[in-house]
């Protein structure tokens, strides 16, 4: 049994994840915003098999309370084995682009307040010499778009920072996980009609994530296919890119 | 927001919809909500009945929790978009499988609980709707409900069958069968004739749980009805060294088939080769309840085949065999092939839906590839003999039916009309019920 910790809990990647790992008994700690929609999803993991589910509902925006969340999680669960960072918004890029104050918010959301809860969990794993912290960042992180580069910058930001955490807990014998999922089926897409064969259904990126936990990677792309495609597009030289309509 | 991209599963008729994926109970606020609704799951109807042109769909599949199981009983509790997969996923493993199951495990509880759906075990449980404890109703006058036998017993047998008219359902609580194993002891047995369907299946409905027949619909004369009979039973235990797999069909159909893939040929030498495929009289195995429940379940997106043009689907149930000899008759001779013809008997047990399809009898399932007027035509003759036998038509395979065959179909009709939500609406109902859709939309 392992004891699993899941920020941005009510998120369909991340129940799909958590799904996987009530079936295998594992206990978890949920965290989200709003506590109705956290105990129907851990109402769900129970039946699914988990021997153990709490879940505590708060903002994540506020950087303030994390120090606590991840104490709770830890003393709740009696040790954290793995976190899952899976919080996030994905926002309408031309809202954000007329409104200053949403895409700093979205920054904060999507980068800051993730960091901040990766260094109290990086802080927690060093001085235990163990455990796994995964991260979703995104695709979108790996070149900036017109149609999407504040959450894509964020998720730039994010996976840089996951990066060096990683370099950093190595010797510690802390493994870093960083996740790019492409277009995944969610409510955070569901304003996008036509879906195309990129988007990937939730289970399926649920199931690569839990995989690649299970593995300690280092950095996946899921579905695989999007390793390269963004290779592809982080080829394109700039004096061309800047003039595609991406 | 307009979503041209949700078709049924005959692919006929298209329609455009405004759609509003529900991810959470919470959600259902159907006061807020404007023009006409309709639940959509996994859209595995073949007609218009999971459609609402011009409409809002309210789509279901993120309802997908479970609520509550107890592994004494095997009463389950869930979300009303979660699959029959998932549920079998989840119960098979725990020694329970679904008291009744349709061809397809790729449907929401909500969804068969709206068609109350009927499986291979007709004869001996009747259908899905019997093993539906109770269920919450939201209705667009922001009412949440619970409905049972016991507590708002109308609604409840009103949403039973009742083609999702009579508002949304948030989740249920359905009863699962405990069973010996997940394999199927499955016999197969040639029948030369349909007096050959007739007597094995009175032979059989007594000892087998499952039974159903496949026909090969070109054969004519002295030949008519022949085909295959199946009939299962839950296996005592695993066979040594089996195991059950899960997951998504392997093999899918990439494209749109072109016409001439579903030509007369085709499905000829497809019925040639599968009745022709036995040689023996009678094979018996021990299978997996995949292939014996869900052939097509394997083939993701099967429909494809069919084209762009869609298919028809047309299921009866008729009380005297005659009829059956009738419509057989006319389908054989007008040479409009069919690849799944469907023949069972519906057993005496009553379902709680007013709008039921399954009564005792005989039921024929068909399906022929859209090919305009003159296969609408041969279906309006088939009709007649049903309209004629006192039979009914199935609303979850239909597209085309009149009014009237809506009506004859459906005698408890009048006692459903004060259920139906004002609010919800389909494209089947505006059809058979002749509402003008102008009209409706203005008033809504």
């Amino acid at each position: 049994m392992k004891r699993i910790v899941v920020f941005g809990a009510t998120s369909a990647i991340a129940q799909a994840c958590a799904r996987i790992w009530a079936g295998r008994h594992d206990a978890l700690f949920l965290v989200g915003r709003n506590a109705e929609r956290l105990e129907a999803v851990a109402g769900d993991l129970k039946v699914r098999g988990a021997p153990k589910v709490e879940f505590l509902a708060h903002d994540l925006a506020d950087l303030e309370a994390h120090e606590r969340l991840v104490g709770r999680a830890d003393e709740a669960l009696g040790g954290i084995d793995v976190a899952l960072v899976a919080h996030g918004v994905l926002g309408d890029q031309m809202l954000l682009r007329e409104d200053i104050s949403l895409a700093v918010e979205s920054i904060h959301v999507n980068f800051v307040s993730a960091a901040s809860l990766l260094s109290h969990l990086a802080n927690l794993m060093e001085k235990r010499k163990g455990g796994t912290i995964a991260v979703i960042s995104s695709v979108a992180g790996d070149r900036g778009r017109q149609s999407n580069y504040v959450y894509g910058a964020a998720k730039a930001g994010l996976s840089a920072f996951a990066s060096g955490l990683r370099n950093r807990l190595q010797k510690s014998g802390v493994s870093v996980v960083t996740i790019k999922p492409g277009f995944v089926d969610t409510p955070m897409t569901a304003h996008i009609a036509k879906k195309g064969p990129l988007f990937a259904h939730p289970d399926a990126v649920g199931r690569a994530i839990v995989r690649a936990i299970d593995r300690r990677k280092d950095v996946v792309y899921v579905p695989g296919f999007w390793r390269p495609i963004m290779w592809v597009i982080r080829s394109i030289p700039e004096r061309i890119f800047k003039r595609l309509s991406l | 927001m307009k979503n041209p991209s949700i078709e049924s599963w005959g692919r006929f008729p298209r329609a455009e919809h405004r759609t509003l994926p529900l991810a959470w109970r919470d959600q259902a606020r159907l006061a807020d909500l404007e023009g006409l609704l309709l639940a959509h799951g996994m859209g595995r109807s073949y007609g218009d009945s999971c459609l609402n042109d011009g409409g809002t769909l309210l789509l279901t599949r993120g309802l997908d929790r479970f609520l509550e199981f107890d592994e004494s009983s095997g009463v389950l509790r869930c979300e009303a978009g979660v699959t029959l997969a998932q549920i079998l996923e989840f119960a098979v493993p725990r020694g329970f499988f679904l008291p009744v199951t349709p061809g397809t495990k790729f449907v929401t509880v909500g969804g068969a609980i709206a068609n109350d759906v009927h499986g291979k075990n007709h004869h001996a449980d009747g259908t899905f709707g019997r093993f539906v404890r109770r269920f919450e109703l939201c209705t667009s006058d922001g009412k949440r409900r619970i409905c049972s036998p016991e507590e708002n017993e109308g609604h409840y047998r009103a949403t039973i069958g009742g083609l999702g008219l009579t508002g949304l359902i948030t989740w249920a609580e359905i009863q699962l069968r405990r069973v010996p194993s997940p394999f199927i002891v499955q016999e197969s047995l040639k029948m030369r004739s349909l007096d050959d369907f007739f007597r094995i299946n009175d032979e059989s409905e007594k000892d087998w749980q499952y039974t159903v027949a496949w026909i090969d619909v070109l054969a004519r004369g002295r030949k008519l009805g022949r085909g295959i009979y199946y009939r299962g039973n839950h296996a005592p235990q695993s066979p040594p060294g089996r195991r059950i797999s899960f997951g998504e069909p392997r093999l899918r159909v990439p494209f749109d088939a072109p016409n001439f893939v579903l030509s007369g040929t085709s499905v000829r030498l497809f019925n040639f080769a599968y009745y022709n495929r036995q040689l023996r009289p009678l094979r018996r195995a021990t299978i997996p309840y995949e292939p014996f429940f869900y052939p097509l379940d394997a083939v993701g997106n099967w429909n494809r085949i069919y084209g762009r043009r869609g298919l028809l689907q047309w299921q009866c149930v008729v009380s005297d065999p005659e009829t059956v000899v009738r419509i057989l008759e006319v389908v054989s001779r007008a040479r409009q092939g069919s690849f799944l013809v469907v023949l069972k008997t519906f057993g005496a047990l009553r379902s709680p839906g007013m709008l039921s399809f399954p009564r005792p009898g005989i039921t024929l399932a068909l399906d022929f590839p859209h090919l305009g007027e003159s296969t609408l035509t041969l279906l309006d003759r088939l009709d007649a003999l049903v309209a004629e036998s006192g039979g009914a038509l199935y609303p979850a395979k239909d597209a085309r039916m009149s009014a009237e065959m809506f009506e004859l179909s459906f005698p408890e009709l009048p006692a459903f009309l004060p259920y139906v939500d004002p609010r919800f609406s389909s494209s089947f109902w505006r059809r058979v019920r002749r509402v003008d859709e102008g009209a409706q939309a203005r008033t809504a």
